[in-house]
């Protein structure tokens, strides 16, 4: 095993912690409420559920819009370019190298905060997962305004599948945070903004400048 | 580093509780803030609270001041001022007993070949008993004059069995009866001049008794309703808003607005505002199509959903009602005699003249389809005795519009049929030929089929019938309204017979909820064994 000490850089603006803390609550409370009218479970009571559900979700939904706003501001939409390179040394290291104790095959940086599995992941949650969600579920709350036009039996059964689609990915996601160089590594990186890495990662002059500053 | 993070957790903080701000409105808009729904609002404006004023007092009318000696003679009292009042009165069904207005299209009415499953059928006026509920005067239907009274009079005073006994008292020349005729007619004179519209008792002598006595038909429509509560029904309670019927059965040229048998009780449902000469005999005509809060979900419902749906959370609240009549089994008999068994709420559940009865309280609807209109098997339409007769029937389909979601009581009964003819049949039941005194049901079947001119073929058994009654009193108060989970819920929803369309929280697609659970275990059980993978290898790292 190689011995590598690590540094810490700063990862995650304050925008990006935010927006993913605003994203993970919503996420789970709609989760959560929306199972309760998908009729598996009795919690909130029904009325409760339904209100705090179309709540959210139209929250949500304008939320969303700065979000994209942000991302195309800022070019941060490139860090879910999808790319093949390293792909599958990140697969083998999961399913693998993890249990050897063999290093990350992709180290974060700024330019790249996600590794070629994460790239895939999220650009699939938000520009498929997400959009299909986000206008079901849009003209099932409308679906009395639009006289019927959509049959609701439809648009329940896209919601409530890809609702399970991302309560896996929430699954997958949480245990994945537990894989970082400690078990908390990552969780704090979202929380404090500073993520670890090793100290051979190419790290840019402003982000040392933010070290000494402390 | 320590200033970052305690700065970030109070960025996290201060996210948190924006978020739970945002959240208020969502738990806040509950009924209980103030704010008034629409519906009420309008309803209010709609029935301004006002005593009924008239320029007539009856007691100081000349013409009612004198010592009747029949009912007919009141009559012609009355006529001589209301000089349209009995021609009107003669065009309604109340008068007739048929549902068309061409008096000699016999199909629907208690005077034509419309059947129940109760006491059957009026054979054409010629069951006398059920001329008791006739509006004219000494059951003689419609030979006799309108007895005007039995609407427009409220001291309760039973004036025929009065002029019965007072014509009796009058027969011989003892002059002891002939004080009693008098002071009989003295309360007969004191009584006349109780003249009103029509109060709550007045329609309920015949509509709560309808099927032979108190509550046995409708669920909706008892004795309890004659002085009820605001629990009992919110618009009728005397601690309430205090409604007589007509208050929503308005009334135009003697006709009183309501469904009559096929007919619905109104065209199209409107709102006083869009028609404001309308009668005000749908929940629609003062409470408007929106009728709750402007934000509020059930709104979206008043499309599909009936207002009597969720806000009459179950019937015979007060009073129990009759829930079947087994015909088939009348005749029986103890020691050789007719006899009577009571049940549970002091309601009989077997008389040797009627059959087997089946009584329940606070029974919870059956809901159909429903655009206000009733189909109706008559003595005159062919039955097949393989199934269950149904002998009336809500009409409506998911793509007429017209058609909401309503509740019923679903009445069972088990009632002759003719066994050639494939028809019910119309056994006649009072009188001395009538079933009830000779219990000879071939003998009733013959004379009462032959009143209404339905031929017989002498062979005769029992078949399985329902009657739906629509439910559309006794409406509870907005607390007292079903909760969502009523209907939103997968096992126990009051609407799973309605299954046309898909209701949130009672359905789900089988292989989407299959496809989901399986991979959330699936998911569930690789990140599991993965974490046990890196704790035995413990990441690759040796000691």
């Amino acid at each position: 095993m190689i011995d590598q000490k690590t540094i810490k850089i700063y990862l995650y603006t304050r925008f990006e912690r935010i927006w993913h803390w605003f994203q993970a609550i919503v996420i789970v409370i709609l989760i959560l409420t929306g199972l309760e009218i998908h009729g598996t479970y009795s919690l909130l009571g029904f009325q409760t559920a339904v209100k705090l559900h179309n709540y959210l979700g139209l929250t949500w939904l304008t939320l969303f819009a700065f979000f994209i706003f942000w991302l195309l501001t800022t070019g941060e939409w490139r860090q879910y370019i999808p790319t093949t390179k390293k792909l599958f040394l990140v697969i083998r290291y999961y399913a693998w190298d993890i249990f050897k104790g063999g290093p990350h095959p992709v180290q974060k940086s700024t330019h790249a905060k996600h590794n070629p599995l994460q790239r895939l992941a999220y650009l699939g949650i938000s520009a498929m997962l997400l959009p299909v969600q986000m206008v079901t579920g849009l003209l099932y709350y409308l679906y009395n305004d639009l006289q019927g036009l959509f049959p609701l039996s439809i648009l329940a059964g896209i919601h409530t599948l890809i609702a399970f689609f991302l309560l896996n990915f929430l699954i997958i996601h949480l245990y994945m945070i537990t894989t970082g160089h400690s078990v908390l590594g990552h969780i704090a990186g979202m929380i404090t903004g500073w993520e670890e890495v090793y100290k051979t990662t190419a790290i840019e002059d402003w982000e040392t400048k933010a070290i000494r500053k402390n | 580093m320590k200033n970052q993070i305690l700065s970030t957790c109070g960025l996290a903080a201060t996210a948190i509780v924006t978020l739970l701000c945002f959240l208020i409105p969502v738990f806040a808009s509950t009924p209980e803030n103030g704010e008034e729904a629409m519906g009420r609002r309008f309803a209010r404006q709609a029935v301004k609270d006002s005593k009924q004023w008239t320029t007539t007092d009856h007691k100081k009318m000349e013409i009612l001041n004198k010592n009747f000696t029949s009912g007919e003679e009141i009559t012609k009292a009355c006529v001589s001022c209301h000089s349209e009042a009995a021609t009107q009165f003669h065009k309604t069904i109340h008068w007739t007993w048929l549902a068309s207005e061409d008096k000699s299209d016999l199909r629907y009415g208690k005077a034509g070949f419309s059947v129940n499953n109760f006491c059957i059928s009026g054979n054409a006026m010629e069951d006398k008993g059920c001329l008791s509920c006739h509006t004219g005067w000494n059951q003689k239907g419609i030979q006799g004059e309108v007895n005007c009274l039995k609407c427009h009079n409220s001291s309760g005073f039973n004036f025929d069995e009065a002029f019965s006994d007072v014509k009796s008292f009058l027969e011989g020349d003892d002059p002891e009866t002939h004080e009693m005729a008098k002071d009989i007619q003295q309360e007969i004179k004191k009584a006349v001049t109780q003249v009103t519209f029509p109060e709550r008792k007045n329609c309920g002598d015949c509509h709560f008794n309808g099927g032979g006595g108190d509550g046995v038909k409708h669920g909706d429509l008892d004795t309890s309703l004659t002085k009820p509560n605001r629990t009992l029904d919110v618009h009728m309670g005397t601690d309430g808003k205090n409604f007589t019927c007509t208050r929503c059965h308005t009334t135009k040229d003697h006709h009183i607005s309501g469904r009559i048998y096929t007919n619905p009780a109104v065209e199209s449902h409107k709102s006083l505002i869009e028609d404001d000469l309308a009668p005000k005999i749908t929940c629609v005509s003062c409470h408007s199509s929106t009728p709750h809060k402007n934000d509020s979900k059930m709104n979206d419902h008043t499309d599909v959903v009936s207002c009597q749906a969720c806000h009459i959370p179950s019937y015979a609240r007060v009073n129990p009602t009759m829930m079947r009549w087994d015909w088939s089994k009348a005749g029986k008999m103890k020691d050789g005699k007719p006899y009577v068994e009571d049940g549970e709420f002091g309601k009989p559940i077997y008389k040797t003249i009627k059959g087997e009865f089946k009584w329940a309280k606070n029974v919870v609807p059956e809901y159909f389809r429903f655009n206000g209109s009733l189909t109706s098997t008559t003595a005159d339409d062919v039955i097949d005795p393989g199934k269950i007769v149904e002998v009336s029937r809500p009409v409506g389909e998911k793509s007429d519009p017209k058609a909401l979601i309503f509740p019923f009581k679903i009445h069972q009964g088990k009632q002759p049929y003719d066994k050639i003819h494939n028809k019910l049949l119309a056994p006649i039941l009072s009188g001395p030929k009538g079933f009830w005194t000779t219990l000879d049901m071939n003998d009733a079947i013959e004379r009462g089929n032959k009143a209404l001119g339905i031929p017989y073929s002498g062979e005769f058994d029992y078949v399985e019938t329902t009657y739906a009654v629509p439910i559309t009193h006794m409406v509870a108060p907005k607390e007292a309204a079903l909760a969502c989970n009523e209907c939103h819920i997968r096992k126990t929803s009051r609407l799973a017979s309605i299954t046309d369309l898909y209701i949130p929280g009672r359905d789900q697609f089988r292989l989407v909820d299959t496809i989901g659970w399986v991979s959330v275990l699936g998911a569930l059980a690789a990140v599991l064994l993965h974490g046990l993978g890196r704790f035995f290898t413990r990441n690759g790292k040796e000691d």
